[in-house]
């Protein structure tokens, strides 16, 4: 039997805090600076898809609407050159989708109204509100759970490492100029979901090789759990990431986005759960002794 | 060692495993589209003659359908040809007539020993089946003012027959501001106030100049009127609703002042709107003699000038109205028939006695939204909709004779007017305006697209992860396999049993939990060979891989189901369904992922010797 080799991941942890860092400050930058692109369900709005049988012209579609009195109308292929997506940020009429249809008609083509949605803005207010409220509700409720299952340092380590994946997945859609919509938000959730699910993984591992290996630095002990876990969480990304791929290619523009916010996540969350959870440990000098009071209280663990 | 499963858990698979086979099944039996006839009254008995009449109607239109069935109330009549449901409606419609109600209906097929047993297949969400989402919040604030109003007339009166003296009384906002000469009036108001008008409160406010009075209305009383108003709302819509003919619409309440409409289905988007979205009331009110009233211009000005006076008060409102009917005069001219109930026939017969010769106008009040750019205090641009209120005269006609429960309104511009503003008053007025803050309408083209690629990339998906896990793990990778599909096949067992809605953002918590569902075995598989190399038999590095994991998988699901629930509350529609599927996907994938491929693993290499494991 061959022994497992050793991966000496802390030994460049240096590096992964250099690009950790620069990666946080650029997303915080253009965070800050440009925003998110909200979708309609944050904006409010009003948002009419409709499909040509032939591909439609973008641009003579727009002046189209132009000079039939609409405002600034933003028009764009959806998914393929005979969808086309309209957005208005005027008001919300209930003639609105008929007016447009009526518009675009009478270029003699006939054309498929396929979706209408309108989000009034204190609606689209409320969801920003909620969506950041759910988001810190998860993280803090995160931090107990593992705090009581874990310990105080493990729980600081995995919440950073969330915030961080958390904060590049947003950085990456700002600096992309890609639309956040509902979806993208269940998406950065189920990232923080998964990422997680990595994070407690090596995390269960590091405390059980610090009860297990009486003789070794934390450094020593987190490379060996580090490297025992590599292949589970290797294979547990890829499977994650051939769905996703599914979904992105097959899934339809409604879920693109939804799918590349998960991609994302996966990738970053992945590497964070490697890098940032236990450089973090490290830092906070995470030692035998602070699992010590734990072994005792949670015999339990140790049972099937 | 051996590995072996004791009886009872074995049994325990076989029986979770059926339970997946029968409540998934009736999914996989396509809906018939149909037609489904009711009646707009619930006195209507709709019984074989009335199927016998839509089925020749069909056939006259040679559209071929199959097993119609009448149960007294309703009838359903399938139809054969998809593309030809939209016409077979209209068919019925034209053969019936507007005393019943024509809905497009996907009628399930499921078996009937699956049905006994209490399945069913899962709800399409709007976003799969297409059809109108509508998001209404209700103006809680004018249900007030409205209630107020009819308070403030009500004081003035009992203060002038008690000989109070007051120098003014107006509604401001929502408060009832009176202003007066002396305190021994003040007195004597604030007595009567307080024994006749229990709902209101008298404000007293520090520094207040004792020579006026603030009344508003008292939390208990303005937040019962709300709850009512709501509640009239809510009725009134689900009224409405019925007229348009949706097989299965849903109204309900959200939160503390909206309300939410799902009109699946819904092919006419358009006609949908009109009826959902226009917020109507109407007042019946005298002209006015003289000084004093109001001035109104006319919805048509033809003929009668662009507006006229009338006065302040409202004989009666939409509330009164029981029943009105579009129909025609002698003249072939569109008209409205009203009726009234006892209490708004004797108030509109008080009314019109003493008055035969003056004109009684009707007002057609409509509540609409726009938006307005404004600065708030941080000087940022602000859109925010604005509510206003259009009011019109409809019509204005010379009271014949004193009026009673039943009459007529003229004078409309058309038949198309006629017909709407009939169902506008039948569906019952509303209590308090509302405005659409949100509104989404899916086109059925789109619904079926979502379906198919929904479909495909759960099929890929699955497929892909499969060829993975058997690459990767050959032997054990199969065990999960079977697991993974056991597991997508409990999980749509689940969704259909709990009613559970499926939407796309659905379909695709469907599609990452086939991704994360095998990290269980992932976790378990890797630990299985860990214990294989540092030198464990067969038998123990089974035990020790799946009892090892199980703490990392059991705290990993933990907190990702945490996330799930926190997604779940703050969400709204879609991203719920969304939620939901992850939760019920992470919960039976805990079992197929644990407990299946154990029992699988144990049955085929548990109870034997051997040396090599194929991992």
């Amino acid at each position: 039997m061959t022994q497992l080799k050793i991966y000496d991941f802390m030994g460049i942890r240096k590096y992964a805090v250099v690009l950790s860092v620069l990666l946080l400050g650029l997303s915080v930058w253009s965070l800050s600076s440009q925003g998110l692109v909200l979708g309609l369900d944050f904006s409010g709005g009003t948002q009419i898809e409709v499909g040509y049988e032939q591909p439609a012209d973008v641009s003579e579609l727009r002046e189209k609407l132009e000079d039939a009195g609409f405002e600034n109308p933003v028009v764009v292929h959806f998914g393929s050159d005979t969808d086309v997506l309209i957005r208005l940020q005027g008001e919300p009429d209930e003639k609105i989708a008929e007016q447009i249809v009526q518009v675009l008609q009478s270029e003699g083509q006939s054309i498929d109204l396929r979706r209408v949605d309108f989000v009034g803005p204190q609606i689209g207010e409320e969801l920003r509100e909620d969506g950041g409220l759910g988001m810190l509700t998860a993280l803090v409720v995160v931090m107990f759970y593992v705090a009581i299952r874990f310990q105080l340092k493990f729980s600081i380590g995995a919440v950073l490492a969330l915030t961080h994946d958390v904060i590049i997945t947003l950085g990456i859609f700002s600096l992309a100029r890609l639309e956040f919509d509902l979806t993208v938000l269940a998406a950065v959730l189920a990232v923080v979901g998964y990422s997680l699910n990595d994070t407690i993984v090596v995390s269960d591992r590091i405390r059980e090789n610090f009860r297990k290996i009486r003789k070794a630095s934390p450094v020593e002990v987190i490379n060996e759990s580090l490297s025992q876990t590599l292949w589970r969480t290797i294979n547990t990304s890829v499977t994650t990431m051939l769905v996703l791929l599914a979904l992105f290619f097959i899934g339809g523009e409604l879920i693109h986005n939804f799918a590349i916010a998960l991609m994302i996540g996966v990738g970053i969350g992945t590497y964070s759960s490697i890098y940032v959870a236990a450089t973090v440990m490290l830092a906070l000098n995470v030692d035998r002794e602070d699992l010590i009071e734990a072994v005792e209280g949670e015999l339990v663990d140790d049972l099937p | 060692m051996l590995n072996k499963f004791p009886l009872w858990k074995n049994l325990l698979i076989l029986c979770v495993v059926s339970f997946g086979f029968i409540y998934s099944a009736p999914n996989f039996y396509p809906a018939d589209a149909a037609v489904q006839i009711s009646g707009q009254s619930g006195s209507m008995v709709i019984d074989e003659s009335v199927l016998a009449k839509v089925e020749s109607a069909l056939n006259e239109a040679n559209i071929e359908h199959f097993s119609g069935e009448a149960d007294g109330e309703s009838a359903l009549v399938r139809i054969t040809d998809k593309k030809l449901q939209l016409r077979a409606k209209d068919v019925i419609q034209a053969e019936m007539g507007g005393d019943y109600i024509v809905a497009l209906n996907l009628a399930p097929t499921t078996p009937e020993w699956l049905s006994s047993l209490g399945g069913t297949p899962m709800k399409l969400g709007l976003d799969l089946s297409g059809g109108v989402h509508f998001l209404l919040e209700v103006d809680l604030d004018s249900a007030v003012i409205v209630r107020l109003e009819g308070d403030l007339q009500d004081i003035k009166a009992s203060l002038r027959e008690e000989r109070v003296r007051y120098r003014s009384f107006d509604l401001k906002g929502t408060q009832i501001v009176g202003q007066f000469r002396d305190i021994e009036q003040v007195t004597k108001a604030k007595s009567i106030i307080r024994t006749n008008y229990r709902d209101l409160q008298i404000q007293s406010i520090p520094g207040q100049n004792p020579l006026s009075m603030v009344l508003n209305l008292s939390d208990v009383a303005s937040s019962l009127l709300e709850d009512n108003a709501l509640k009239q709302n809510l009725t009134s819509l689900r009224n409405r609703v019925n007229e348009l003919g949706v097989s299965e619409p849903l109204v309900s309440r959200q939160g503390k002042n909206r309300i939410v409409v799902e009109l699946p289905g819904i092919q006419d988007t358009a006609e949908a709107k009109r009826i959902i979205g226009k917020t109507a009331n109407l007042e019946f009110r005298l002209e006015s003699q003289g000084k004093g009233g109001e001035r109104f211009a006319f919805r048509n000005p033809r003929g009668q000038g662009p507006d006229a006076m009338l006065e302040k008060k409202a004989v009666i409102t939409g509330e009164n109205v029981t029943d009105a009917r579009a129909s025609f005069d002698e003249n072939g001219r569109p008209q409205v028939n009203i009726t009234l109930d006892s209490k708004g026939g004797w108030q509109m017969g008080h009314a019109t006695r003493d008055n035969i010769g003056r004109r009684l106008g009707v007002l057609f009040i409509e509540y609409k939204t726009k938006l307005e750019k404004s600065v708030d205090e941080y000087g940022e641009m602000v859109i925010a909709p604005v509510a206003f209120v259009e009011k019109h005269i409809i019509s204005l006609a010379t009271v014949q004779a004193q009026l009673g429960k039943q009459f007529r309104i003229t004078g409309l511009d058309g038949q198309r007017e006629s017909s709407e503003l009939a169902l506008l008053l039948r569906a019952g007025a509303l209590a308090a305006p509302m405005y659409i803050v949100e509104e989404r309408t899916i086109g059925p083209s789109l619904g079926a697209d979502n379906i198919e690629m929904g479909i495909k990339s759960v099929t890929f998906g699955m497929a892909f992860v499969l060829l993975f896990m058997v690459v990767i793990y050959r032997a054990f990778g199969l065990a999960a396999n079977v697991a993974l599909v056991m597991n997508l096949l409990l999980l749509v067992a689940f969704m259909s049993l709990l009613g559970a809605t499926l939407t796309l953002p659905g379909i695709a918590g469907i599609v990452l939990t086939v991704g994360m569902a095998v990290d269980a075995n992932v976790l378990i598989f890797s630990r299985i060979r860990e214990e294989r190399k540092s030198g464990a038999t067969v038998q123990s590095a089974i035990s020790a891989g799946y009892d090892r994991a199980f703490v990392s998988i059991l705290d990993a699901n933990i907190t990702t189901l945490i996330v799930a629930l926190i997604l779940f509350i703050i969400g709204s529609g879609p991203v719920q369904g969304f939620a939901v599927t992850l939760s019920i996907g992470i919960l039976t994938s805990m079992f197929t992922s644990i407990v299946m491929t154990r029992g699988l693993v144990n049955a085929v290499v548990g109870g034997r010797k051997i040396e090599k494991l194929w991992i």
